[in-house]
């Protein structure tokens, strides 16, 4: 279901724990799996779990807990703009309704060419560079202006 | 007074990270002289003690004393854990911290592992700031590569390894015992204390949790003194604190200034008021701090003392700044939706009273609002406060109660006229885009 690279991957993370601790390594198996996969369906879940020797339901509490990970499908590339209060103060709210308006999507929502979902999220510990956006979990956009915003949607869909 | 950088020194032109360069900044030093036998684990906690140094994560607790709680002799592995998950908003120099200097949170930790007998660590990093994680990864190599870390460190006895563990995107997980139920592979739900980490820690071991910055501050001390240290910031305040500054200023970001620096100093730092509006409040630490308004903020000084006798908190040193253009019911409207979002759902008063905070603050900005509201509020805090597993009850309480106590005029002109007291385009104006001089 994983690919060799990605379970060397894993076996690198579970080599962080104590032996006994191979739990420790749920998050970032699930990490690794949905940066494969896209999403983290109830196989992934079941794969994930085997292959660290728990339950489906142990790490299916993980999968949901967290906001980062996405238990249903999302486009090729997910947007998640922070909101909160400090970014807000800089254009946070503009910045996302700037995003919502040139991908013709609210919150929560895909394209229907299945390219972009738009996300709000709460603070990401960068607030002085607002406003700020992730893209796909992983890289994060400072100050982002229209221009910044419409280089960013041009290069992805690329 | 300018600024004064202990931890962020030295760290212009090209901010370089590399071990070689900071150990070009007298780096590692602090370690050498712990390892080498000239201090003992005593001496290294005396030091600390000494400097007065409080935790920088937000409960501001005295790091020296904390470390003494740890058990001398236990059979055993014992943790030490790097809160590195912030995720308060307006929070933001941890995340410079383990960009600009990861190697002196190592280097902090290992001393740290050193005076309490702890034979592994991890750093635990906020889920939003993947990059951040993969630099500190390439730190830990090089401090392995180069024997800093791991069996008989520089040829010593002690041995000690640290690991990082990622987060996905929870903020309870900055409180303690939920980021050790999280490197547990667990929901980050936070324990009951007492036992209390050091007795009852990760995998059921003695461990110690301290922040970023807290640990980042150790190399410092241990090489030039607590006394030293203490000298930078004022009597039971420490040091040099880094403060987060966002919201309506020219150049909001991070700013290390000595513990005592008047609030109207620090505000210049950061080049004043955006478009030369009048302030209006400033959260001072955090968004969990109780807002404090112009007039007493800029009265106050930088330290614990000084924002506590202010009645808020400086908390995680995170400055939110809001000039005139602010709608202060719209603001802890966001405020309130964060916390009933974060709630971890594990007590009632914290899962419903949140819940409710929001849907009250979101029903007076939208014009709904009762004539009782204000009340309402006032008894949904009293009922949340104080009666919760943690602190995150609290905290979604504390901001309620300030904002209605400082500015319940303008919550009643909400409730009274269905509408903001700030005009729209006056708010639309203020919360644009912005772009600071600086980028
Ligand atoms: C809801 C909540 C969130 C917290 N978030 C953080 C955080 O992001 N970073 C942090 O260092 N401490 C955070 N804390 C405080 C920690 O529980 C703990 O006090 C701190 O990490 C101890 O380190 P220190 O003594 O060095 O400050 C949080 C506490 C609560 C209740
Ligand atoms: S106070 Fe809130 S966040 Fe903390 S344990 Fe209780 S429900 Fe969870
Ligand atoms: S509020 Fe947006 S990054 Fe902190």
């Amino acid at each position: 279901m994983l690919s060799q690279e990605s379970l060397s991957r894993i076996d690198r993370e579970l080599e962080k724990y104590p032996a006994e601790q191979k739990k420790s390594a749920t998050m970032s198996a699930l990490r690794i799996a949905q940066e494969e996969l896209g999403w983290l369906s109830d196989e992934t879940i079941a794969f994930v779990a085997d292959y660290l020797g728990l339950t489906a339901i142990e790490v299916f509490e993980v999968a949901s807990f967290y906001n980062m990970y996405d238990l249903a499908p999302v486009g090729r590339h997910k947007i998640t703009v922070c909101t909160n209060l400090p970014c807000a103060l800089s254009g946070g709210v503009h910045a996302a309704e700037y995003v919502k308006q040139k991908l013709g999507i609210d919150f929560n929502e895909t394209t229907p060419d299945g390219k972009f979902t738009l996300k709000e999220g709460e603070c990401m510990g960068a607030c002085g560079d607002a406003p700020v956006l992730l893209v796909n979990n992983h890289h994060m956009c400072s100050w982002m202006t229209p221009e910044k915003i419409d280089q960013m949607l041009a290069d992805l869909d690329k | 007074m300018s600024a004064k950088e202990l931890i962020l020194a030295d760290l212009d032109g090209d901010r370089t990270w590399r071990l070689q360069d900071y150990i070009k900044r007298g780096g590692y030093e602090a370690l050498k002289k712990v390892v080498s036998g000239q201090m003992s684990a005593d001496d290294i906690i005396g030091e600390v003690k000494k400097s007065a140094l409080r935790g920088r994560g937000g409960a501001g607790f005295p790091t020296g004393l904390k470390w003494s709680f740890m058990p001398r002799s236990f059979p055993g592995d014992k943790y030490l854990a790097c809160n590195s998950d912030e995720g308060e908003p307006g929070t933001f120099k941890d995340r410079d911290i383990l960009r600009y200097n990861p190697h002196t949170v190592i280097e902090g930790m290992t001393i740290a592992a050193y005076a309490m007998g702890c034979s592994r660590g991890y750093n635990y990093i906020h889920g939003e700031i993947f990059e951040t994680y993969l630099r500190f990864e390439e730190a830990l190599a090089e401090a392995r590569e180069a024997g800093l870390l791991g069996e008989k460190i520089l040829g010593s006895d002690f041995s000690f390894d640290l690991f990082a563990h990622h987060g996905y995107g929870a903020y309870i997980c900055g409180e303690e015992t939920a980021l050790l139920e999280s490197i547990e592979g667990k929901k980050g739900q936070p324990r009951f204390k007492p036992p209390f980490p050091a007795s009852f820690g990760l995998y059921g071991k003695p461990t110690t949790i301290n922040n970023t910055e807290t640990f980042a501050s150790i190399p410092f001390i241990i090489r030039d003194g607590g006394e030293t240290f203490l000298n930078y910031g004022k009597p039971n305040n420490g040091g040099t604190k880094i403060f987060s500054i966002s919201g309506h200023v020219n150049r909001p970001g991070c700013y290390e200034i000595e513990m005592g620096t008047p609030f109207p100093e620090l505000l210049e730092m950061a080049g004043g008021m955006r478009g030369g509006r009048k302030l209006k409040g400033v959260i001072p630490g955090g968004s969990s701090a109780p807002v404090v308004p112009a007039a007493i903020m800029m009265d106050c000084t930088m330290d614990y003392d000084s924002i506590s006798k202010a009645g808020s908190m400086l908390g995680s040193g995170a400055v939110i700044v809001m000039d005139e253009s602010t709608c202060m019911v719209k603001a802890l409207e966001r405020l309130s939706y964060f916390y009933f979002e974060e709630s971890c759902g594990q007590c009632t008063p914290c899962r419903e009273g949140t819940g409710w905070l929001y849907r009250v603050v979101h029903r007076i900005e939208h014009g709904k609002g009762r004539q009782d509201d204000l009340d309402l509020l006032n008894s949904v805090t009293a009922n949340i406060m104080g009666r919760t597993i943690c602190a995150l009850g609290d905290a979604a309480a504390m901001p309620v109660q300030s904002f209605v106590k400082h500015f319940g005029d303008e919550f009643q002109y909400h409730i009274d006229n269905k509408k903001c007291l700030v005009p729209p385009e006056v708010q639309y104006e203020g919360s644009k885009i912005y772009v600071g001089p600086s980028c």
